[in-house]
């Protein structure tokens, strides 16, 4: 391996939740060494294409308690209630924090900070910067870290290994992407905060980038994947593209139409009652589901949808709190939405499930290892997570990670370089053979093309039996073909081929882990609905689903839901 | 399904392994005419070329990722309809900037020039999160709000008849990141910046060519924040040699 850096601690992804990480790294422990590893520079980070806002208690209206109540209901209870208490507490700092770096937050007349109406959330508790929150959040924190000297940046690297030392973590070994060589980053902790895996689906908001990387380096370990079945569907995004159009649209008002102009979520009973647009996700996403299987659909060349009428706002308003919806419906989809509804349907938005980690971060089963963001489970989310929670999460729990991953490192020793060393050259061995690998002829894109719609099939907004278990199947078989890829590309510099390979085979991981728990889960809670076990079931299955990486397959498992003040109760709105 | 549009891409290739010089490959594309210049360039890298080397990400305008030259104008490749493009489509790298293979350029520059105008909250003291979120009044906020929109899609380099002539220029946008932070109602940060503004390959570089406004993606209008940023480097001067202590109280 050409080099071994050394640092304090070790960051993976930079996006919200690793930045946030670093900086709260170097002023817990001033003087602390943080390498941050990105596959990507910071800003371009999927955190960017956040729109719509983030929660935290920040009215006279509003209070701690009724933020986590909204929470736990919002999970259908199957988020750990200690989590979520920890959660709303420390989120009103979290986003002063980021007001006092340089957020452009929107405003009230008198200067207060202006919050606005997210679904599943009973009064306004979502702050906005108009409808571009991630992007703002992502660059306030990018450039803040810039700072700090302490926080080493490691761009375009594409760690592809953790590099252990016996049952510790201690560093990773990523591939330079501008000069194709292996390099060790080592650390006597590691944060994991590379965000969710909506590319393993064919139909998503998400970026290209998001391939479930950390994910699928923890599962590989050994660290179980927790709740992964649960995938949430967001209610509006573009046909063809996927691309989202934030929630805060119907925060401001916006309703949602069928082809026969009816609002469905206030004449029909989906269960969200008066809160209507600003029902949760699964629930909202179900229904347009059954309005399209109803034959109330809108035909298109990209198949059914349904609208998402805004034009009642009015230009002003749409402009002020919506600029970017008007930009992306004109762009991506043709349409004005001052003047015309917006087609849209459920696509894939973020994972509630990832590596198991503790209220403080720290993952299942192996030392000075930890997870924050979209790519860990912490149990905040349980089975649906609330719209404006999640930009939230990635501030609280990164935050959380860099504190406690420096006061780990300051506990433990180095771990045996030469060791560590040995492991990095068998990396970049296995790397090296990649280039222009002859194979079985079998191509990077048909695979994943498959893996896409073998997950559309069997986890989508609605599952069954059969379907799951074929898709477990499929996704065996895909693993099995993917061990027959050929690659052309032999040149070490900024092989993007390769990088598609590796992403490819860690979508895989987390498309089996998904398919497997997915297939486990014998009842309908959140956004996993089973057509043939409709109803919740609780004497079974209040519980979190475990799956452990093992050659033969997974094995699956269960872990306790801590309750507390909320007990679990029917889930209407 | 919609009748395709065949287009030719005209794409620039450089491997630095094999390549002496840049050479360019001509690619026949289908592409569903409501495809993006962006979604042809997968096209030719899923099923046609996997060796070619480009960036992308959010393929929704905002991450900045997959600026270039598309018939030789600075462009989100994921905001361009191949519609709206002749037949022949000619993608090459953005201008003015090293490249490190196809159409992937060198960010580093940029990247040290962002940091050198200091894009952070400056403040004597730090406040504490326990005093609560500052009052900023909407007209307050919409003073910067403009110059934040910027993607780092590296776009205004590309266009910047500056940055051409002396790489060094640390260029449009990060002139007007450093000068959002200056005019934020939150940041005492604006002398230091105004300082590093006076310094050479800075905002007195700058030809007025408004190149930079006419290609960013976002109406960031990067060429204003030059302008507002002179002239408050030059006002901060003047006032420097007028009033005791440099006029700063």
């Amino acid at each position: 391996m050409a080099e071994l850096h050394r640092h304090d601690i070790v960051i993976v992804g930079g996006g919200a939740a690793g930045l946030r990480a670093a900086i709260a790294a170097v002023k817990a422990r001033p003087g602390s060494s943080v390498a941050l590893v990105s596959k990507v520079y910071p800003m371009r980070s999927h955190t960017v294409s956040a729109e719509g806002g983030a929660a935290a208690v920040a009215r006279a209206d509003d209070n701690l308690e009724m933020h986590g109540y909204d929470t736990v209901k919002g999970s259908d209870f199957l988020g750990d209630q200690d989590v979520i208490q920890a959660f709303v507490e420390e989120a009103p700092r979290e986003l002063t924090q980021l007001e006092h770096w340089g957020c452009p937050w929107s405003r009230n007349e008198d200067g207060t900070v202006a919050t606005r109406a997210f679904g599943g959330m009973t009064t306004k508790r979502t702050w906005y910067a108009a409808d571009k929150v991630g992007f703002h959040l992502l660059h306030t924190l990018f450039q803040t870290s810039m700072q700090y000297g302490d926080i080493v940046r490691y761009d375009e690297v594409f760690v592809s290994k953790l590099l252990m030392d016996g049952n510790e973590c201690r560093g990773v070994a990523g591939l330079d992407v501008r000069t194709g060589e292996m390099m060790g980053v080592l650390g006597r902790a590691v944060i994991l905060a590379t965000g969710g895996a909506g590319k393993v689906w064919p139909f998503t908001t998400n970026g290209n980038i998001k391939t479930g990387d950390g994910m699928a380096l923890a599962y590989r370990e050994g660290v179980p994947m927790k709740d992964m079945e649960f995938v949430q569907y967001h209610p509006t995004g573009l046909p063809g593209t996927g691309i989202l159009i934030t929630e805060a649209t119907r925060g401001e008002g916006g309703h949602l139409i069928n082809s026969e102009g009816e609002r469905f979520l206030i004449t029909r009973d989906y269960g969200v009652g008066t809160k209507a647009e600003l029902g949760p996700r699964d629930m909202i996403s179900r229904a347009e589901v059954q309005e399209i299987e109803a034959g109330r659909g809108i035909d298109s060349q990209y198949g059914q949808h349904v609208h998402l009428d805004l034009t009642h706002l009015g230009e002003e308003k749409i402009m002020k709190r919506l600029p970017m919806v008007r930009e992306l419906s004109k762009i991506y989809a043709g349409v004005d939405p001052v003047y015309e509804p917006i087609p849209i349907r459920p696509v894939v938005h973020y994972m509630m499930g990832g590596v198991d980690v503790d209220i403080d971060g720290f993952a299942d089963g192996v030392d000075g290892l930890l997870a924050a963001g979209e790519v860990a489970c912490v149990s905040l989310n349980g089975a649906n997570r609330l719209g404006s929670n999640s930009l939230t999460e990635c501030l609280v729990f990164g935050a959380r990670s860099g504190v406690k991953a420096v006061e780990y490192a300051k506990g433990t020793s180095d771990g045996d370089d030469a060791a560590l060393a040995r492991m990095g050259e068998e990396e970049q061995a296995r790397i090296d053979a990649l280039r222009g690998k002859q194979g079985g002829g079998e191509k990077i894109a048909a695979i994943r093309t498959d893996m896409q719609s073998a997950m559309e099939s069997g986890c989508g907004v609605y599952r069954e039996e059969a379907s799951m278990q074929q898709t477990v199947r499929d996704i065996a078989a895909l693993k099995q073909r993917f061990e027959g890829v050929t690659l052309e590309d032999k040149s070490k510099v900024f092989n993007t081929e390769i990088i598609a390979y590796l992403e490819l085979e860690n979508m895989l991981d987390v498309a089996e882990s998904v398919s497997s728990s997915a297939a486990s889960r014998n009842e309908s809670r959140g956004a996993h609905t089973r057509k043939d076990a409709t109803a919740r079931d609780d004497v079974n299955w209040l519980h979190h689903t475990l799956c452990y990486y093992d050659p033969a397959g997974p094995r699956l498992d269960k872990k306790d839901v801590t309750l507390g003040r909320w007990e679990p109760e029917e889930r209407k709105y | 399904m919609a009748e395709m549009l065949i287009k030719k891409f005209v794409v620039t290739r450089f491997d630095p392994d094999q390549d002496d010089v840049p050479r360019t490959e001509t690619y026949e594309v289908p592409c569903h005419p409501d495809w993006k210049v962006l979604d042809g360039l997968n096209h030719i890298k899923d099923e046609i070329d996997p060796t070619l080397a480009h960036r992308w990400s959010c393929r929704m305008a905002v991450c900045g990722s997959c600026g270039m030259n598309v018939n030789g104008e600075p462009t989100l490749t994921c905001k361009k309809a191949v519609r709206d493009l002749p037949d022949t489509i000619e993608v090459t790298p953005l201008s003015n900037f090293p490249v490190v293979r196809d159409l992937v350029v060198e960010l580093e520059g940029f990247m040290d020039k962002l940091k050198s105008v200091k894009p952070w909250i400056i403040r004597a003291k730090e406040k504490a999160v326990e005093e609560g979120p500052t009052r900023q009044s909407p007209e307050e906020l919409e003073e910067f709000k403009q110059f934040s929109m910027c993607i780092n899609c590296m776009l205004c380099y590309a266009a910047c008849p500056v940055v051409a002539n002396e790489p060094e220029f640390i260029g449009p946008a990060a002139i007007a990141l450093g000068h959002r932070y200056s005019i934020d109602s939150r940041d005492e940060g604006a002398a230091e910046r105004n300082e590093i503004f006076r310094g050479e390959g800075t905002v007195f570089s700058c030809s007025y060519a408004n190149e930079c406004s006419e290609v960013c993606p976002k109406n960031v209008d990067p060429a204003a924040a030059v302008n507002q940023a002179k002239f408050n480097a030059v006002i901060d001067w003047a006032t420097g040699l007028v009033l005791p202590r440099g006029g700063k109280e």
